[in-house]
């Protein structure tokens, strides 16, 4: 071969070289872009919080009711207490249908029964949250004839069950088949096999599941309209309206006084922190458990 | 092989007698004399289907109470299917089908009406990767199988617990962590974990399905050597795909191998003195001597 040759040879390899170089620049390039526009929204959202949230903080807005409409001062202790009600009732309510058919589909469920429930919940986790609200109106509110904490509680188990449900059955599927295989080696029936190996395998995983659908539902405002109403009053009376903090961002963010709108930015500033704390703490204390070996 | 210690198989051994470094093949009886020892399982022309697919056809073996038994063969020709069909594992597989009778202790394991998990409680099982449960720690791994068959005494579940960890060579090494997780051990010491809890539950057999191919060779001479030890209380099946480690451990081997069906067959079963030195099949001597496989 001349030296001519492997000249040229040189200089196509050297061309080759330039574009992989190139082309590995500007894909590099694309997807610190994309990252880009996930991540700006996030953190816009949060300095706005922190930005427009932070005045209106204060002891009293978590210790007094609210004044009425047009004197300033005044709390959002109602709204609070009424979340947390109505939210611990959707978690009382929710999980232990959610658990059960997650588990039901990944144990029970390779088959038209676990295919046509599996259905169901894709369905279910695809309806508008007004909707539920609507259809637990119809069902609740209206034969009752009065909005409840319990109509409320019940919309946002409504929205709760499709996602702890779906996350189950994955967080069960993810349990290595060689566990289930030393339980049964062990003597142990399917039963036991599913309740004391595979369930707390998968426990770590499931209490994410359950803190994602908590953080989805203690936000939802829409299906609470016309459940649990909101009430200017306190009250922990689950068969009467109740306050949530959404309605009350809502009410206060459309109405027409300052302190109103400066009261709805610290309640959302608030809502965020609750599920970030509550995250991060369920975070910290299943962290080492929640990857499943494989 | 420099140094063939010869053994008689009912002789009891001490643990530490067992462990040599050296190759050493049991002097097991002549292939005729098989009998003298008594019956564990009895198979009879088992053959075990995936859907269409036979995996072996036809197998029938004795396998004798209170020693080691090994299955060699290469790759696919269905040793681990086959000893799955000694503990009822076999069916977890998808359309999974089993023929033909497997007798333990003279009853037939396949019978209608026979609770599978009864049959797993007495037929333990060691499986390949060492697989203790993650969410126990090292007694309650040990302590799972008690559990599942209902033993509530904590006194009697600890008095177990330490007694299957010192039988599986681990409890000196445990000891003070009892509570920590078995997930935490060296993949050696959960394999031995693993041991510890198939025999606390006093199995007659204890089923082994390549119980050292994800091991070291330090963690492999150790499952080796207690199992030379825990065959004078247990019987002891195992597969594995290292013909020296069969010499090594077991006093019996069966080596099967694919047939032009696709599904395994039974080439040779005999002492493993026998079968190592002696072959009596062209195939077994051309697997052991590295021809093929």
């Amino acid at each position: 071969m001349s030296t001519f040759q492997q000249s040229l040879i040189l200089a196509r390899t050297e061309r080759l070289y330039r574009r992989r170089k190139l082309m590995n620049r500007v894909m590099t390039g694309a997807m610190i872009v994309a990252v880009g526009f996930a991540i700006v929204p996030l953190f816009l959202i949060l300095f706005y919080l922190l930005k427009e949230g932070l005045p209106g903080l204060s002891i009293d807005l978590f210790t007094e009711d609210p004044n009425r409409p047009g004197r300033a001062g005044g709390g959002v202790h109602n709204a609070l207490v009424g979340s947390g009600i109505m939210v611990g009732l959707a978690l009382l309510i929710g999980v232990p249908v959610a658990i059960g058919t997650g588990v039901f589909l990944s144990e029970f469920g390779q088959n038209r029964a676990g295919a046509f429930v599996r259905f169901i919940i894709e369905v279910m986790a695809g309806i508008p949250s007004i909707t539920i609200g609507l259809f637990v109106y119809g069902l609740v509110v209206v034969n009752q004839g009065h909005f409840s904490a319990l109509a409320g509680a019940l919309a946002l188990a409504i929205i709760l069950v499709p996602i702890v449900a779906r996350i189950s059955e994955e967080m069960m599927l993810l349990v290595p088949r060689s566990l289930r295989e030393a339980s049964y080696a062990l003597g142990a029936p399917r039963w036991k096999t599913v309740l004391q190996i595979v369930f707390p395998t998968a426990l770590p995983g499931i209490i994410t599941g359950v803190m994602l659908g908590l953080s989805r539902i203690a936000g939802e405002a829409a299906p609470l309209l016309f459940t649990s109403l909101g009430n200017q009053f306190y009250s922990t009376d689950v068969t009467a309206p109740i306050d949530s903090l959404p309605t009350r961002i809502f009410t206060y963010a459309t109405g027409p006084y300052d302190y109103w709108h400066e009261q709805a930015w610290a309640m959302s500033f608030i809502l965020v922190g609750i599920i970030l704390i509550v995250s991060l703490s369920v975070r910290t204390l299943f962290g080492s458990r929640v990857t499943v070996r494989q | 092989m420099t140094d063939v210690q010869t053994r008689q198989p009912n002789e009891a051994e001490s643990f530490s007698g067992a462990i040599s470094m050296q190759v050493s093949i049991p002097q097991a009886p002549p292939s005729d004399q098989t009998a003298e020892k008594p019956i564990a399982i009895s198979a009879r022309n088992v053959s075990a289907w995936y859907g269409a697919k036979m995996a072996i056809s036809g197998i029938s073996m004795d396998i004798h109470k209170n020693s080691v038994t090994a299955l060699i063969g290469p790759s696919g020709c269905g040793k681990s299917t086959y000893i799955r069909c000694f503990n009822r594992m076999h069916e977890f597989a998808p359309n999974a089908r089993v023929e033909g009778t497997i007798l333990v202790d003279g009853a037939d394991i396949y019978e209608a009406g026979v609770d599978p998990a009864r049959v797993r409680q007495r037929i333990g099982m060691v499986f390949q990767k060492p697989n203790p449960f993650p969410t126990m720690s090292i007694a309650e791994n040990v302590a799972a199988g008690l559990r599942f068959m209902g033993v509530r005494s904590k006194s009697e579940i600890g008095d177990r617990v330490e007694a299957s960890l010192k039988a599986a060579a681990l409890w000196d090494e445990v000891k003070d962590d009892l509570k920590k997780p078995g997930i935490a051990l060296s993949g050696g010491q959960q394999q031995r974990l693993c041991i510890a809890r198939t025999i606390a539950v006093e199995p007659e057999v204890v089923l082994m399905d390549e119980p050292c191919s994800a091991l070291d060779p330090v963690a492999t001479l150790k499952i080796e050597d207690l199992m030379r030890g825990l065959a004078e209380r247990y019987t002891i099946v195992i597969v594995t795909h290292n013909m020296q480690q069969a010499a090594r451990v077991s006093d019996y081997t069966a080596f099967l191998l694919m047939g032009d069906d696709g599904a395994g067959h039974l080439v040779e079963y005999r002492p493993t003195a026998d079968i190592f030195t002696n072959p009596r099949e062209k195939r077994t001597e051309d697997y052991i001597t590295g021809r093929f496989g």
